[in-house]
């Protein structure tokens, strides 16, 4: 199959960007999307020219680095599928294929489709975790947890944090992220303690991070590799909002 | 402590967004229904004015509480506006809209539009100052009456245009409360985990009855099933 693509080409921060065209020749129905720009990185630096920057890691789906907008949607046409499972029998020959980075103010692009998820990390800084005392594991069994509950904790769990929830809105909203994230501890026994707090502590850093607000278009759930639903939006604003009509009752009990 | 925690964060802006929204949803419920009596007759209609009218302070009380609803929900929208603008400096050369509802996207100038509405509303029938129907030829009466209600409806809706923007308004009412009606009820975590969250019967039925509810007053009047 022969395509033509649109590709973002942005060499620094804050250069100005733009998108250019390329010939992928030759291309393989199998081949996966990122295999399909390897072969073409590769003809451009035969050619002597700068490669186009992507970020990828695991290949298989679950590491969340490889993310880009594929003609307007996030992660490409493949519902419940990252970029690098999108596979390029999923295009038609002679189609047009446009590549962008994923859009916020909050993921700054580093190169080309690179952006920086960064404020996803500080987002887990503020309150996704745990404080118990490790050590030697306890018996699996000895913390009983409801099934539905433990099923809904590994749904939001499936968060692989690539962003495309946030790529996808069109407020430009982290509220799936978080609302996953804040989610998949609430839901467990060793999550009660801060439940609440860290829903207050997770948004509050969201807001900080310059997302957008969640108006519940529903885009980012369609984009999410994991099909994490936007019940966990509903569940973290609830937690949210209990956590601030609590917090002054809380806030003697020595914590931060 | 608690509205301010709320005030400063985009959760709670949707919050009070979702609280008010609920409040107007619940006004307009009530204001449909109170519409339909003018299928009745005029001493129906009038009668049930003139009891809105002798509540007296407790109408100034829901009278100030709407506004202040209103107000609310338009100074949220304007700040979440605001943050999204911030959100995304730069936009995509192409995006391509999923599962996004139609009633979803037009939120924000729907809501500009409705405004416009209630404001031309409340000047057309609250107050009287609007009164574009005197040269109407099959009018009652040719004035406004703080009285008459079912009077002011019968001639208020002989002019095409009015008739127009009325029904436009309620089509963009259709869709703010189809998303609305749906959405403030999630922003409050009220909902339960659902396999479709993007399916909403009630906020469906809620959109369609207050929209046909509305609608038909001055559809009826300009094609003379009441007059």
């Amino acid at each position: 199959m022969n395509m033509k693509l649109r590709v973002w080409r942005q060499s620094s921060p804050d250069a100005k960007g733009a998108l250019k065209e390329y010939a992928a020749t030759d291309v393989s129905p199998d081949m996966s999307f990122l295999e399909m720009l390897d072969e073409l990185n590769e003809r451009l630096m035969e050619q002597g020219e700068v490669a186009i920057a992507f970020d990828h890691d695991c290949r298989e789906g679950i590491c969340g680095s490889c993310g880009v907008m594929i003609n307007g949607v996030a992660h490409g046409p493949m519902k419940g599928t990252a970029t690098c499972q999108l596979h390029m029998r999923s295009f038609k020959d002679g189609d047009t294929i446009v590549i962008e980075p994923w859009r916020a103010a909050a993921f700054p692009v580093v190169k080309d489709l690179v952006v920086n998820r960064g404020a996803f990390d500080r987002i887990i800084q503020a309150g996704g975790y745990v404080s118990v005392a490790t050590g030697a594991a306890k018996d699996a069994n000895s913390i009983p947890v409801p099934k539905e509950d433990s099923d809904a904790a590994m749904d939001a769990a499936a968060c692989i944090g690539c962003g495309a929830c946030v790529a996808a809105c069109p407020n430009g909203s982290a509220s799936l992220f978080t609302a996953a994230k804040v989610s998949h501890l609430g839901l467990l026994p060793q999550g009660q303690p801060e439940r609440y707090r860290r829903a207050l502590k997770m948004v509050a850093q969201m807001d900080l991070e310059s997302f957008g607000g969640c108006t519940l278009f529903g885009e980012c759930m369609e984009a999410c590799p994991k099909e994490i639903s936007i019940d966990f939006i509903s569940r973290m604003n609830r937690d949210f909002l209990v956590g601030a009509a609590t917090a002054p009752m809380e806030r003697g009990g020595g914590e931060d | 402590m608690w509205l301010l925690t709320l005030y400063r964060s985009t959760v709670g802006k949707k919050a009070i967004m979702a609280v008010t929204g609920l409040l107007l949803v619940v006004f307009v419920i009530g204001h449909m229904a109170g519409n339909l009596q003018v299928f009745v007759g005029a001493a129906r209609m009038n009668g049930y004015a003139a009891f809105l009218k002798s509540t007296g302070e407790l109408l100034w009380v829901v009278r100030l509480g709407l506004l202040a609803a209103v107000l609310l929900h338009i100074l949220m929208a304007l700040q979440l506006t605001r943050i999204k603008a911030a959100a995304r400096p730069v936009d995509y050369q192409k995006r391509q809209p999923q599962v996004s509802t139609v009633a979803s996207r037009t939120m924000r100038w729907g809501g500009v539009l409705l405004l416009v509405f209630i404001v031309f509303h409340l000047l057309h029938f609250t107050t009287g100052t609007i009164f574009p129907w005197a040269s109407a030829p099959d009018a009652l009466h040719p004035e406004f009456s703080h009285t008459d209600v079912y009077g002011n409806v019968m001639s208020a809706f002989h002019t095409p245009w009015v008739v127009l923007f009325y029904v436009v308004a309620m089509l963009f009412l259709l869709l703010h409360l189809f998303h609305g009606a749906w959405s403030s009820v999630r922003t409050l975590g009220l909902t339960t985990p659902s396999r479709q969250p993007m399916k909403r019967h009630v906020a469906t039925v809620v959109a369609l009855v207050v929209w046909l509810g509305f609608t038909a007053v001055p559809v009826a009047v300009f094609f003379g099933v009441i007059r």
